[in-house]
This record gives structure tokens, C-alpha cells and sequence, in this order.
């Protein structure tokens, strides 16, 4: 083949990666119960890779493909039984193999021997309790799911019962659906209609004839009239003797194999289901959709722009001001909604990061001796595709440290009265606006009083605070922190909790724990959807107007003089509830002249980050609005305790703040002597 | 060549071989020209939103058709004496272009824009390895039309060495 495949490589390469998760996903149900139709859909998967491969020269591929398919055609002709070992065996190959197709992108040439003695394996298990089939047909079976029916011409005789109308079945909508399958005749026999008086119109009298041409099977058209079979005489002849039409021969596939017509049958069913799932998606490249997303914010800032302009002139009374309104209003409803089909373009499924964690989590018990029953929920639950790709690793360090340091062993999990399987849920749900994604295990909690000593050691926390047990919880999403006695390659090096935080936090996220001792612990991570906008509360300082992010935002109240104290005569403490929380004055740390200075002329904005709280003194508090966030970084660069920008409806472009950047640059800025301490 | 073409220095003109064409502007006096093929357009000044922790030249940042762009006020930047804004008052967006390839587009703040001249490669000498030391890469050289003397500016060096480099500074500190 000279063409030229290299360009469809990438696809090839996207389409393995998905396949081989497929099979992943599969061979671990595989586990509990054989399901034929699961096995199917990991046969499936590997006759498509190892066909892909095979086009595209990868022999050692398409080779190896080819001994696991044999195998999985056994379990799936019932001729092996599904057991322990060969799924085993099985998900080491799909390791193999991916690693193979990997190889293949970075263009390294896999391991030989590794996959030598896979091999080997793989067809050792065939020779074993040997199976009737052998390799090469079982081979040559798998590729008849590639063929079509030919082309073919059927008589039908459709007589059906007399009381086909009171049945509620209606012969025009089964022609219909015989019509869509190819070129349809039919002629209708009246002969048996009676006398205009003797007719009762409910009955049915008529018979009907049709030939029906096309590249079509005897089932297709048996589902055609399935409602009706069994109450009508029904008869289907191929015409064999009508030579094959010229017109539709051109159509035909160029070298249209014939097949049994024996095995035609459970083969026909697995091509249908595979068809239309591939034709109810298109594959478009992620960038032309950000494009189109990005044209959809310009839409939706000069629709506001409009709106402000529109609502001037209506106070100035136009004559065709109810005209403008109407057409505005429309337009406004017309620009969200396009908004959000646009960005609903991007969600996918959180099964997507979920997917990794029934082998993740099999594979660390077989490894540490531990039982745990892990529960996945709300899979289906969408989250921008950024967010998605970046939540991944932080969730996988998270259900480690579940596993490692959570979840006991099956002996002290007796030992303290629980059962000896530990549960390890992993859910996600939407919550107003957000994704809520809550890790919770049964395990053995969170040590305080180590987590405090630990704290106090590191000089995280100084002796005189005084630490409520949530915020001691949350003092392991500090830098440098870790209570586990000994360092295992899974966790416990220290690194990991502020990374995981971070991460989080650079998605606009929050996460935090809540632990009861002895009764296990739950991290919850809550995220926005999406990371093209975000809802803002509008606040003004001086001539200014800055963007908080709404999820951070606590409170906002008016200051009242009582509940205000000053820290050593420099920093401003507002008594919140039960805490001293410190107040943070925008004008002065944005460097923005004019605003208020009186602290009972403005207000006060109680905002979370890093599991602390702080007041934000701001002017007044304006509207609160979804914003079109746009990065700094694309013509400047990142700011401390700005996240980026947006376009506000009059044109204007506002600053949206960044709480937990914020925060940073107060303590640097009101205690510069310290942190230079603290960063030496 | 034509001694015709030699007098004229329409913007029009095409550039000829050895040739290329400055865009020159007035700042305190002085005349400065940056490579037409680096600005996008001109245009009139208007109002900025202040950014916090930037260097003093950085105005701050206006919305240019959707696009966030930051205004760089050159005569800050130079260490030239600050002026009112008046009618002539121009902002030049340049796009200016970094050693990875990243494109970034950025307003410049000038008294006024004058013309656009073709200047001969061999026409430009190199600056003088004299004055601020840090401001010395962003000049591309000197050139001379009649009696006045061009400083012709590098825009790359200019605003990806000289002006985000000050405020990394700052924020790294």
C-alpha cells in the first residue's frame, strides 16, 4: 500500500488507547460473573486493534492481539471457562500491549523478550485443557464481523390476520421501515374484500405483496414485521434467479467475501451494535471546539454591552423602544443558552478519571494484604474536559493514601470490631454550580493528636493556638507534612496533601477533610465545571471593579466597631462568629488609590482558601454575574492574587482575584521580615 | 535606482530590496521607529484598568475587541519625564514575539506617531555602547533622515526583555 497512513496514525493511536480501556474495564468485571455480551465487547475491542495494527505494519502487535484474541474467543464460544488465571493473565497483556501502543507515539521499540514470554504465556493457556478450536480459524472467524450481506432481492407475502387493525398494528408504518432497508415494490390484493355491506371496518381484509432490494438479511426484514408474525401468515423468498442490479453492484464492496450464511447470524447483531454507536458521534479536534467557545464568549460580552446600550435608550424613550426590549431579551436568552450547549460540548463523563480506580485499588490490596470493597457513584456525572485531565492525578493520590494509610488490614479491622472488607467510596454529584467529588473510606481516621505534635514540630501551628479538630484535619494539606511512621513507595514522603491542594486550588477548586477517629475519614474536593467561566460576585473599590470568585465568598456583612481589634497595632482583626479573622484592605493591597478608608463605609467580605478564613474590605458590593474568564498570561503574565481577567457589559475589563494569592500577598506584604525568614 | 524613490517616503511605497519600513513616533522630543511589520494598529488612548504589582509603566490593561491587552507607557519605561496626555496622544499595539515563538500583543503609549519611512539595512549604525545599560538591547540601532537621528527599536526585545522581565522581577522578590 503506498498511501500515505501516517497522517490517520494518531487516530489509530487514540482509537487503541480507548480499546484497551475497554478491555480493562471489561476483564475486571470479568471478575465477579461471565457476561457473554462483556465479553464480547473486549473481543471487540482487541479485533479492532489488531486490525488497526495490521494495517498500519505494527506486526508485532497485530501478532500478539492475535493470541489474546484466540483466547478471549474461547471464553467467548464457551469453550474455556473464565477463571481467576487467565483474567489475570489477560489484564497483563492489556498492560503489555498498551505499553506496545505507547511505545509506537513515543517511537521506542518495545521490549522483545517481555512480550516474547507474554506470549508464550498467552498460547501456553491455549494448549492447556485445548479447546475444539484451533488458532487459525478462530482467527479467520473473528474477522466475518467485517462483512456486509450481499445484495440480494426478497419476494414477501404478507397476509396478515383479521384482526391486525384491532391490534393497534398499522401495515403502512412496517412498509416504511422496510423501505428504509432498500429499494421497495409492493402491491396490495383486494381479493378478498367483501361486499361494501357486509364489511365490518375494523377488520382487516387485505394482503400485500412487496419486493424489497438491497444489501439486506432475512432477520432485518423478519424485525420488520416482528409485532405482527405471529398472528399473520407470512412468507420471505430470496430471488435468487434476478441477476444482481447493475446500479448497486458498483456500490457493492470491491471484494465482497462470501460468508457462510450458517455463522451469518450471531455475527450480524455484534456489527449492528458497533455501527451505531460509531455514527451517533463525531470526533472533532479539541481546539476548534475551544475556538468556537471562545467566539461564544465574545458573543455573550457584546450581548451585555447590547443590553446596557439598549436599556439607555429605552430611559431615553425611543419610538421603537418595546421592539428593542423584546428583540434584546431574546437575544439574551438565546446567547446563555448557546452558551451552555457550547460548553456542554466539553463535559464528559467523570467515569472517564473513575475508570482507572477498580484496578488501581485491586491491584494495591493484592499487594498489601488488604480487602477493600471499592464503590463507585455518580459516574456519569459531566465535568469539563481540562478539569478532568487535571483532577486525575490528584484523585489517584488521594484513594492511595486511602488504601495506605485509611484502610486497615483485615486482622485489625476485626481486631476493632469492624468487618474484615473495607469500603472505599468514590462519589460525584453536581451541587450548585459545582462538581462535588467526596473520597470516603471506613478505615481508621485521621490521628489528631499525631497530626498535632507532627504540626507543632514543623512550626505549622505555634503552642498557643488553640486548633478546632477540623482545621487540625485539614493541617495535612500543609507543605512538608506527613504522620505515616515509615515511608512506603506508595505515600508518606511528605510530598503529596500540598500537591494534591495545589493542584486543586490552580482549578479554582476547594478540597477538605472531615475525619472521625476509628470511624474513617472523607476528602471532599469540590470544583467548578468548567473553566471557561465562573460566577463572580462584582465588587467595587475606589473607580475599580474586581471579580471574587462566588464559591470562595463565606459572607459579607457590614462592620460593626465592637467586633474589631488590632493586632499589635498593625493588622486589623475582625471577630467572625467564633474566630479572629484578619482584614485584608483591597485598596491598599492592589495599590488602588481612592476607595474608602473607613472601615463602617464599606463592607466586608468573609472569603474561605486554604482552610482559613479572611474579611476583604471593599467599597460596596455590586451584581454578581457569570464572567468570561480570560488569562492574562496570553499578552502578559501571571499576577499574584489575580487569576485572570474578564470584559465586563459596558466594555471595560475587570480584574478577577485570586483568594488564596491574595492571602499570600498580604502576609508578605504586612510581615516581610518573617516570610523572608520562613523562605530561607 | 530611481532618484525619484530615494526623495519619497510615502507610506504607501513599497518597501524595495534592502529596505525596510519604520513606523517613527515622538517621545519627549525625541524620535524613536519600530518595524512596521510589528504593529497592528493605532489608536486612540483611552482608559485603562489599573493591575496591582506591576512596574509603573504598565498602565494596566484595556479591552481590545475581546482580547486583553496590556498599555505600556513608554515614556515611564525610558526614564523620560511624565506629560499630560494630549490630542496626538497614540497608542501603538505591537505584537512582539519571544525566543519559544509566543505571540503577545501590547499597547504602547507615545506622544504622537509621525510618519513611516523606508530605511536602507546599510542606512542603520549600531547604538553606542553608551547609557543605561539595561535599556541598550531594546535600541536595534540609529538611523539618520536629513537632520534628524531615528532610534529604532527592537519590539521583542523591548517588551519581552525590558518590560515583562521588570515585572517577574518584582513578583519573584
Amino acid at each position: 500500500m503506498s498511501m500515505d497512513l501516517s497522517e490517520f496514525l494518531d487516530v489509530f493511536l487514540e482509537e487503541c488507547f480507548e480499546g484497551l480501556e475497554v478491555m480493562e474495564s471489561g476483564l475486571l468485571n470479568l471478575d465477579a460473573g461471565t457476561d457473554l455480551e462483556e465479553i464480547n465487547t473486549i473481543f471487540r475491542a482487541a479485533h479492532s486493534i489488531k486490525g488497526g495494527s495490521a494495517a498500519f505494519g505494527f506486526e508485532h502487535i497485530s501478532g500478539f492481539t492475535h493470541v489474546m484474541e484466540t483466547l478471549l474467543d474461547e471464553l467467548r464460544n464457551g469453550s474455556r471457562q473464565v477463571d481467576k488465571e487467565t483474567v489475570d493473565l489477560l489484564l497483563a497483556s492489556v498492560d503489555l500491549l498498551k505499553e506496545m501502543v505507547e511505545g509506537l507515539a513515543d517511537d521506542q521499540a518495545p521490549e522483545e523478550q517481555r512480550v516474547a514470554e507474554l506470549q508464550t504465556a498467552l498460547e501456553n493457556a491455549l494448549k492447556t485443557d485445548s479447546p475444539v478450536t484451533g488458532d487459525g480459524t478462530a482467527g479467520d472467524q473473528s474477522s466475518l464481523p467485517e462483512e456486509t450481506p450481499e445484495v440480494s432481492t426478497w419476494q414477501i407475502r404478507f397476509a396478515p390476520g383479521p384482526d391486525l387493525y384491532r391490534e393497534g398494528d398499522d401495515p403502512l408504518r412496517i412498509f416504511q421501515a422496510l423501505a428504509e432497508l432498500g429499494e421497495l415494490s409492493v402491491t396490495t390484493d383486494s381479493g378478498q374484500l367483501p361486499s361494501l355491506d357486509e364489511m365490518d371496518p375494523t377488520t382487516c381484509y387485505l394482503q400485500w405483496e412487496a419486493t424489497l432490494k438491497g444489501k439486506i438479511s432475512e432477520e432485518q426484514i423478519h424485525e420488520a414485521f416482528s409485532w405482527v408474525e405471529t398472528s399473520s401468515h407470512l412468507e420471505i423468498h430470496p430471488l435468487d434467479s434476478a441477476p444482481a442490479p447493475t446500479p448497486t453492484a458498483t456500490v457493492a464492496p470491491p471484494d465482497p467475501a462470501p460468508s457462510p450464511t450458517g455463522e451469518k447470524k450471531p455475527v450480524a447483531a455484534v456489527r449492528e451494535t458497533k455501527t451505531s454507536r460509531e455514527s451517533s458521534s463525531i470526533r472533532v479536534s479539541i481546539e476548534k471546539v475551544d475556538l468556537l467557545i471562545n467566539l461564544v464568549g465574545e458573543l455573550v460580552i457584546t450581548q451585555s454591552m447590547l443590553n446596557q446600550v439598549g436599556a439607555s435608550l429605552v430611559q431615553q424613550g425611543g419610538p421603537a423602544s418595546e421592539a428593542l426590549l423584546t428583540g434584546l431579551a431574546q437575544l439574551e436568552r438565546n446567547t446563555r443558552e448557546l452558551q451552555e450547549n457550547m460548553l456542554q460540548i466539553r463535559m464528559l463523563p467523570i467515569s472517564v478519571a473513575f475508570n482507572r480506580f477498580p484496578r488501581l485499588v485491586r491491584d494495591l490490596c493484592n499487594k498489601m494484604g488488604k480487602k477493600v470493597d471499592l464503590v463507585l457513584t455518580g459516574e456519569q456525572t459531566e465535568v469539563d474536559k481540562t478539569v478532568l485531565e487535571k483532577i486525575g492525578d490528584p484523585l489517584v493520590h488521594l484513594v492511595r493514601n486511602s488504601l495506605d494509610h485509611g484502610l486497615e488490614t483485615p486482622e485489625a479491622r476485626k481486631a476493632a470490631g469492624k468487618p474484615e472488607q473495607g469500603r472505599l467510596e468514590l462519589s460525584a454529584q453536581h451541587e450548585s454550580g459545582n462538581i462535588v467529588i467526596r473520597i470516603s473510606d471506613d478505615g481508621a481516621g485521621l490521628n489528631r493528636k499525631k497530626i498535632l505534635e507532627k504540626a507543632l514540630e514543623n512550626g505549622l501551628v505555634s503552642d498557643k493556638e488553640e486548633l478546632s479538630g477540623e482545621r487540625i484535619d485539614n493541617l495535612i494539606f500543609q507543605p512538608g507534612f506527613s504522620t505515616a511512621d515509615k515511608v512506603s513507595d506508595l505515600s508518606g514522603r511528605g510530598v503529596g496533601m500540598d500537591v494534591v491542594k495545589r493542584n486543586i486550588n490552580d482549578l479554582g477548586g476547594t478540597v477538605s477533610i472531615h475525619s472521625q477517629e476509628g470511624q474513617g475519614s472523607t476528602v471532599v474536593i469540590r470544583l467548578p465545571l468548567t473553566l471557561a467561566i465562573l460566577d463572580g460576585q462584582l465588587a467595587a473599590v475606589g473607580e475599580d471593579t474586581y471579580i471574587l470568585p462566588l464559591i470562595s465568598i463565606v459572607e459579607s456583612l457590614q462592620i460593626r466597631q465592637e467586633n474589631l481589634q488590632r493586632l499589635a497595632g498593625a493588622t486589623e482583626l475582625y471577630r467572625f462568629r467564633d474566630e479572629y479573622i484578619p482584614i485584608i484592605r483591597l485598596n491598599e493591597l492592589l495599590g488602588n488609590a481612592g476607595g474608602t478608608d473607613d472601615l463602617e463605609q464599606g463592607l466586608l467580605v468573609v472569603v474561605e482558601a486554604e482552610g482559613q478564613h479572611v474579611g476583604l474590605f471593599v467599597d460596596r458590593l455590586l451584581g454578581q454575574q457569570q464572567v468570561v474568564i480570560k488569562s492574562l498570561e496570553t499578552n502578559f503574565q501571571q499576577l499574584d492574587g489575580v487569576s485572570g481577567a474578564t470584559i465586563l457589559g459596558d466594555g471595560r475589563v475587570a480584574l478577577i482575584l485570586d483568594i488564596p494569592g491574595l492571602i499570600h500577598l498580604f502576609h508578605m506584604k504586612s510581615n516581610p521580615p518573617a516570610a523572608l525568614a520562613a523562605a530561607s | 535606482m530611481n532618484s525619484d524613490t530615494v526623495q519619497k517616503t510615502d507610506a504607501d511605497m513599497q518597501p524595495e530590496q534592502g529596505t525596510d519600513q519604520y513606523l517613527t513616533f515622538c517621545l519627549a522630543g525625541e524620535e524613536y521607529g519600530v518595524n512596521i511589520l510589528k504593529v497592528q494598529e493605532i489608536r486612540g488612548w483611552s482608559e485603562v484598568t489599573p493591575m496591582p504589582n506591576t512596574p509603573d509603566c504598565v498602565l494596566g490593561v484595556i479591552n481590545l475587541r475581546g482580547t486583553v491587552v496590556p498599555i505600556i507607557e513608554l515614556r515611564s519605561h525610558f526614564g523620560l519625564p511624565a506629560t499630560d496626555r494630549g490630542p496626538t496622544t497614540v497608542v501603538i499595539v505591537v505584537k512582539a514575539e519571544d525566543s519559544e515563538g509566543v505571540q503577545r500583543t501590547v499597547g504602547m503609549v507615545v506622544d504622537a506617531v509621525s510618519e513611516v519611512h523606508n530605511i536602507m539595512t546599510t542606512d542603520i549604525q549600531p547604538a553606542p555602547e553608551i547609557g543605561d545599560a539595561a535599556q541598550r538591547p531594546a535600541v536595534a540601532g540609529l538611523a539618520t533622515m536629513g537632520e534628524r537621528m531615528i532610534i529604532l527599536l527592537d519590539v521583542d526585545e523591548l517588551i519581552v526583555h525590558g518590560v515583562l522581565s521588570l515585572t517577574g522581577d518584582k513578583t519573584a522578590a
